[in-house]
């Protein structure tokens, strides 16, 4: 394990040598909202945020992404014959990704890129990624990072993770990509392994244990699916919902999409869109019927794909990283750790 | 616990137990700083849970869009003129309701607040007209008359204008010099200004439908967005799609806003939408004479006709 200490005089030269090998990406004001996306040429990470209110999911999966596009004009060769756009492969950076946000990129991952199909899109994005991590060093008071399998200091998913210390960062290099990213950008100044590691194992427990709310799983594996998904608390739950896309929007690991195709004079093109399972006409057959059509169906279904779907299909755990994004957007207040709470403690009357 | 909780869960309680209503809808507490969750009680227990404060800003109105039951509702001014608008277009009776309504002195605008400090807020207490704000790093007491959202600094009908029930005597409403000042200084604008002002506002927009979905008028079955056959909008994030939705819904607003500000509490983005509907707002009272919501006893003018009905915009 090699650890790299990079004083904070330095960084901004760094992150500017390191664009000439990057594109960057990271946590950045864009009128009053702290916002992940790519930094302009004179644009750094703001790495004192808190947190960003949208997750930085889409450095890989674009809200709007143009996926096929085509010449509808008969004169020119392969018209009507969808082609994909180029796309930009070139290698990009995630400065300043939160662990949780990390850990959720895998979890996204299990879905765009699995034995059967691998979603070119998204896998391309991936593999040309480097992820830089940041350390929560004061995680929220909407934090539940530890109960959903991360935490301030987890490593899943990150090739380097950064660890705050006022006028430097300590760089533990986890991968080989992240290592390039270092020497890219012309970090260099090994630090002392052991006594580095030291220091951020003693923060890493001080984040752990400033996170109280704990938030139990323990019991939804060995619970059916029908009897959660007939449990009587539902309608209740479902009340307030003004049924947004809101929750789903902010959520690092919500990743469905809707598939648009839009026509302008001779051209055509298909898009990508993020898609929101709160919306009605997420699940709308073209016959008209639709089975989420009430509110409350759609409710549970956001829940229990998190929490039970998932965890079924995949055995990695819940499809939430708990990073608090919804608790704290929510404009109704409907907070998933209670509702965890309430599926996880729920006994079906026999 | 503030006189107006105390006197809510008491009117909500004695509804309950006295069969009046089936159910009441108002606030619960939140669980984190700053916020409420709007919640119903079916039982006079379950009305020992609601709350009022600083932060009820959602209207409820919202809740009621269809449905049968006999409900008790919690109505600050702006909300009880959403409940005179459902009432005039059919979306519930007036016989279906007990309005307890809660003359307001205006609810908080919560970035405005966060904006205050660095890191997050911790604690949140309102104390008289004072609130003191808590996070790690420091400590404030704040006026609430400072911190007022864009829509109570300008609200000139603070008690409810239909209730069955009263929290509190009525409050004094406010006298403003200029309720429109903000819609005016848009209007001055030249037309480069404006174009930049709006698309600069909608920026930030990430098409949650967060706006719509708090609004009280926003109760259509099926939006023109989501119509899938013929499909009007596009569905991305192309800036012609985002403004067509903002515009199309404001309009659809027209003659019917109360102002309630719901729309931009429930926006994660703090996008301020009210810049589309106050203009139609001040155009209703302008051209109309006309501001929603207030009478059962008169049709709004979007939806009747008048031969005197001012008409130079055709000329």
């Amino acid at each position: 394990m090699k650890v790299i200490k990079i004083d904070k005089n330095d960084w901004t030269r760094g992150i500017d040598k390191s664009r000439e090998t990057y594109q960057l990406f990271g946590p950045v004001t864009d009128k009053n909202q702290s916002v992940f996306k790519q930094l302009g040429k004179e644009a750094y990470p703001e790495m004192g945020r808190t947190d960003t209110i949208m997750s930085p999911k889409s450095v890989l999966f674009p809200q709007t992404e143009k996926i096929l596009t085509a010449s509808l004009d008969e004169s020119v060769e392969n018209h009507h014959i969808m082609q994909m756009p180029e796309t930009d492969t070139t290698p990009r950076a995630a400065i300043g990704i939160r662990p949780y946000d990390a850990k959720a990129v895998q979890l996204v991952k299990l879905n765009f890129d699995t034995p059967e199909y691998r979603d070119t899109y998204w896998c391309d994005a991936y593999e040309a990624t480097t992820f830089v991590g940041l350390a929560v060093n004061k995680p929220s008071a909407t934090d539940f990072s530890t109960s959903m399998g991360s935490g301030p200091f987890a490593e899943e998913g990150l090739d380097i993770l950064l660890v705050d210390l006022e006028d430097h960062y300590l760089a533990k290099v986890l991968t080989p990509k992240g290592e390039a990213f270092l020497d890219g950008a012309g970090f260099n100044g090994v630090a002392d392994t052991d006594a580095s590691l030291k220091t951020i194992e003693g923060m890493k427990q001080a984040a752990e244990a400033a996170i109280t709310t704990k938030v139990p799983t323990d019991k939804l594996k060995d619970k059916t699916i029908l009897d959660l998904h007939s449990a009587p608390f539902w309608d209740d739950l479902a009340f307030s919902c003004i049924n947004c896309g809101t929750c789903t929007f902010v959520c690092p690991t919500c990743w469905c999409f809707d598939i648009q195709d839009e026509t302008k004079g001779k051209s055509t093109s298909r898009f990508r869109n993020w898609d929101s399972c709160m919306s009605p006409l997420f699940t709308k057959h073209g016959s008209g019927h639709n089975p989420r059509g009430e509110k409350t169906q759609r409710v549970r279904q956001r829940f229990m794909h998190k929490l039970k779907y998932f965890l079924d299909k995949y055995d990695q755990g819940s499809m939430c990283v708990g990073c608090g994004r919804c608790v704290e957007k929510c404009p109704v207040n409907i907070d998933i750790r209670s509702i965890c709470n309430t599926m996880n403690s729920y006994e079906p009357q026999k | 616990m503030n006189t107006y909780t105390e006197k809510i869960r008491e009117l909500a309680s004695n509804l309950l137990r006295e069969g009046k209503v089936d159910l009441v809808i108002g606030f619960k507490e939140g669980t984190v700083p700053m916020a409420t969750a709007p919640g119903i009680a079916r039982t006079p227990e379950e009305a020992e849970g609601f709350v009022w404060d600083v932060n009820c800003s959602l209207n409820l109105t919202n809740y009621l869009t269809n449905k049968k039951e006999k409900i008790g509702i919690i109505a600050k001014g702006c909300d009880s003129r959403s409940i005179v608008n459902h009432i005039i277009e059919n979306k519930i009776s007036r016989d279906q309701l007990h309005i307890i309504g809660v003359p307001c002195t205006g609810m908080v605008d919560k970035n405005k607040i966060r904006g205050l400090f660095e890191d997050e807020i911790t604690e949140f207490k309102e104390e008289g007209d004072a609130i003191l704000v808590k996070t790690a790093a420091k400590e404030l007491t704040i006026e609430k008359q400072d911190y007022l959202r864009g829509n109570c600094q300008t609200c000139m009908h603070r008690n409810p204008v239909i209730h069955d029930d009263l929290v509190a005597e009525p409050v004094v409403e406010q006298e403003l010099e200029d309720p429109f000042k903000d819609v005016k200084a848009i209007e001055a604008m030249d037309a480069d200004e404006k174009w930049n002002h709006f698309e600069n506002l909608l920026s930030g927009c990430i098409r949650c439908y967060a706006c719509r979905n708090a609004c009280p008028l926003c109760y259509c079955p099926t939006c023109f967005v989501d119509e899938s056959n013929p499909q009007w909008v596009g569905k991305g994030q192309d800036p012609t799609d985002i403004r067509t939705f903002h515009f199309l819904r404001a309009y659809h607003c027209a003659g019917r806003c109360t102002d309630c500000g719901a729309c931009e509490d429930a926006c994660p983005m703090d996008i301020k939408v009210r810049d589309f509907t106050r203009k139609l707002v001040k155009d209703s009272f302008e051209i109309y004479g006309w501001e929603a919501g207030l009478t059962l006893d008169q049709r709004p003018p979007l939806d009747t006709f008048k031969p005197e009905d001012p008409d130079e915009f055709i000329k």
